[in-house]
C-alpha cells in the first residue's frame, strides 16, 4: 500500500468513527426528548396546575403544590445565588485580579462545579436539616444556591476579564472611581455574557433532584412556608415514577414534559439572546 | 512672545513596578499654556510613558514609582495629598483607540459630567452639546443622540471621546496617538480638531507620525531610550535641530 491510499484510509476511518459517535450521542438525546414528549403531551390537563394531589390511588388531583414549590425554592435560590456569584467573580476579576488568592478562588469554584450535586444536598442535609430536626423549603433553596454560586461567579470572572482594559483606563482617566469603573462600564460592556451565565445557571438548578432529596424532600399538601417540606417538581417526578399507580407515572410524565419544555425555552432564548448581540 | 508654563518637569524619573532601571530618566521640560506640545521618539523612548504622568495613569498598577516633580500650577501633582478625581477632572486624556462606553452617544458626553453630580437635564444637554460643537461632531450626531455609541465609525468614535473629555472642561488634554487607528480622512479631522482645541486647552500629543507632530504642534520633544534628547520650537526641531541623534530621527535615519 502506497503512502497516498493509506493516508486516505486513515482519513476515512477518523470519518467514520467520529460521525457515528456524533449519532450515538444525538440518537439517544433525541429519543429521550421525543419520548418525555410523546408521554408527556398526552398527560396534561389542567387539573395538573390547579389541583394538589390526591391520596394515593385515586386517579384526580395535580401537582400545583409542586410547581408552586419548584418556583419558590428555585427563586429564592436565584436571590441568594446569584447576588453572590456576580459579587464574588466581581472581586476576583477586578479587585483582587491576578492575586494568588483570586487564582485559589478560581480554582475553587471550577473544582464546585464539578462536585455531584448529592454531595451538596448531603452537606446542607448536615447544616441545615439536621439541627432543626426537619426538612424545609430554606434548605432546598440554600442547596440549589450552593450549586449555583461557582458556576455564575466564574462566568461573571471570565466575562469581566474579556473586557478590553483601555476601556477601564478610559473611565479612570475621566476621574471616576473603580467602583463606578466597574458599575457604569465594565458591567455594561459584559452584560449580556454575564445574564447568559445566570440563565444558564438557574436552568441547571431547576433540573436538580438529589441535592432536593436530602433538604426540601416532598410535601403533599400545598405551601408556601420555606420552613416546611416543599414539594418539588424533580422530586415529585422521582417519587411518582417510583410509585405503583399507574395515574402517579402519567403524572410524572406530565411534570417531566413541563420541566423540560420549560428548560429547552430559557436555554432556547437565551441562546438567541448571545446570536443576536453578538451578530451585531 | 512671552510664553506661560502651564506645566513644569523638573527632575522626573519614572519605575515601572519591578525594574530596577528607571523607563524615564531625569526628565526636564516645560509645557506652554494654549499650545501644542509633541512627543517623538522611537518606540519604546518612554514617551507613552511621560504622557501618563501627567494624569497619574501609572498608579492603576501597583508598584510603580514617579521621583521628581510634575508642577502643573506650580503645585507639585505627583505629591501623596493630590487627589487623583480633581487631577484628572483638570487633566483629561484621549487614547490611542477609540473607547466608547457601552451606552448611547449622549451619555458617553454627559458621562464626566454626572461623575461631578450635574444632574440638572438641561445643564447636561447644553454642555453635551457645546462638547460635541468643540469636537466638530454635532451635525453629524444631532439627530441620532440616543443611539449606541459603537454604532459610529472609528473616526467619529475618537471625536466623541474627545467630547467626552472636554465636556468637564480641562485645563490640559492628553493625545496618546490618537489616530494611529484611523484612515487619513478621519486623521485630518482629528488634526484639525487638535490645532482648533489649544484655545481652550493645552495639549500634549504623542505620536509616532513625525509629519503630524509638524503639522499640529507648536514645540517638539524628542526623546530616545527614556531620556530627553532635545526640546525646542517644532520648527527649529525639524529643520534645524541642535543634536545629531535628533537630526537623524527627524531625517529618517533611524526609528
Amino acid at each position: 500500500m502506497d503512502i497516498k491510499t493509506k493516508r486516505k484510509l486513515k482519513g476515512s476511518i477518523a470519518l467514520i468513527l467520529s460521525t457515528f459517535a456524533a449519532f450515538m450521542g444525538l440518537f439517544w438525546l433525541v429519543f429521550i426528548i421525543f419520548d418525555v414528549l410523546r408521554h408527556g403531551i398526552t398527560a396534561l390537563n389542567l387539573e395538573l396546575f390547579l389541583e394538589d394531589p390526591a391520596p394515593p390511588g385515586i386517579p384526580e388531583g395535580g401537582l400545583r403544590n409542586a410547581f408552586v414549590g419548584q418556583l419558590l425554592i428555585t427563586s429564592v435560590a436565584t436571590l441568594i445565588g446569584v447576588p453572590l456569584g456576580v459579587l464574588g467573580g466581581t472581586f476576583i476579576a477586578e479587585y483582587a485580579r491576578g492575586t494568588r488568592f483570586a487564582q485559589l478562588i478560581s480554582i475553587l469554584s471550577d473544582i464546585m462545579v464539578s462536585v455531584p450535586s448529592i454531595v451538596v444536598g448531603t452537606f446542607i442535609y448536615a447544616i441545615m436539616v439536621k439541627p432543626f430536626g426537619h426538612f424545609s423549603g430554606w434548605a432546598g433553596a440554600a442547596a440549589l444556591a450552593f450549586i449555583m454560586i461557582p458556576v455564575v461567579l466564574r462566568t461573571t470572572e471570565d466575562m469581566l476579564k474579556l473586557v478590553p482594559w483601555t476601556l477601564r483606563e478610559a473611565a479612570f482617566a475621566l476621574g471616576a472611581s473603580y467602583f463606578r469603573v466597574i458599575k457604569d462600564v465594565v458591567y455594561r460592556a459584559a452584560a449580556t455574557g454575564i445574564l447568559t451565565g445566570i440563565i444558564l445557571a438557574i436552568a441547571r438548578v431547576a433540573g436538580e433532584t438529589a441535592p432536593l432529596l436530602f433538604t426540601s424532600f416532598n410535601n403533599s399538601y400545598f405551601t408556601l412556608n420555606m420552613n416546611e417540606p416543599i414539594a418539588s417538581l424533580t422530586v415529585t417526578i422521582f417519587n411518582y415514577a417510583m410509585g405503583p399507580y399507574e395515574d402517579w407515572h402519567e403524572k410524572a410524565w406530565a411534570a417531566a414534559f413541563i420541566i423540560t419544555v420549560v428548560i429547552l425555552l430559557v436555554t432556547i432564548i437565551t441562546r438567541s439572546i448571545i446570536h443576536w448581540r453578538y451578530k451585531t | 512672545m512671552e510664553e506661560k508654563v502651564k506645566i513644569q518637569v523638573n527632575n522626573f524619573s519614572f519605575y515601572y513596578a519591578g525594574a530596577d532601571k528607571p523607563a524615564l530618566k531625569n526628565i526636564n521640560l516645560p509645557v506652554y499654556e494654549n499650545r501644542v506640545t509633541a512627543l517623538i521618539g522611537p518606540s519604546g523612548c518612554g514617551k507613552t510613558t511621560l504622557l501618563r504622568s501627567f494624569n497619574r495613569m501609572h498608579d492603576l498598577y501597583h508598584g510603580n514609582r514617579y521621583e521628581g516633580e510634575i508642577l502643573l500650577d506650580g503645585q507639585n501633582i505627583l505629591s501623596d495629598d493630590i487627589d487623583l478625581i480633581d487631577l484628572r477632572s483638570r487633566v483629561g486624556m484621549v487614547f490611542q483607540k477609540p473607547t466608547p462606553f457601552p451606552m448611547s452617544i449622549f451619555d458617553n458626553v454627559a458621562y464626566g459630567l454626572r461623575l461631578r453630580g450635574i444632574k440638572d437635564k438641561s445643564e447636561l444637554e447644553g454642555r453635551v452639546e457645546k462638547a460635541l460643537k468643540q469636537a466638530a461632531l454635532w451635525d453629524e450626531v444631532k439627530d441620532r443622540l440616543k443611539d449606541s455609541a459603537s454604532g459610529l465609525s472609528g473616526g467619529q468614535q475618537q471625536r466623541l471621546v474627545i467630547a467626552r473629555a472636554l465636556a468637564v472642561e480641562p485645563e490640559v488634554l492628553l493625545f496618546d496617538e490618537p489616530t494611529s487607528a484611523l484612515d487619513p480622512i478621519s486623521t485630518s479631522k482629528i488634526e484639525e480638531l487638535v490645532v482648533s482645541l489649544k484655545d481652550t486647552v493645552t495639549i500634549i500629543i504623542v505620536t509616532h507620525n513625525m509629519q503630524q507632530a509638524a503639522r499640529v504642534s507648536d514645540y517638539t520633544a524628542f526623546m530616545y531610550l527614556g531620556e530627553l534628547i532635545e526640546f525646542d520650537k517644532t520648527d527649529i526641531i525639524f529643520t534645524s535641530p541642535k543634536k545629531k541623534l535628533t537630526e537623524d530621527y527627524v531625517s529618517g535615519r533611524f526609528g
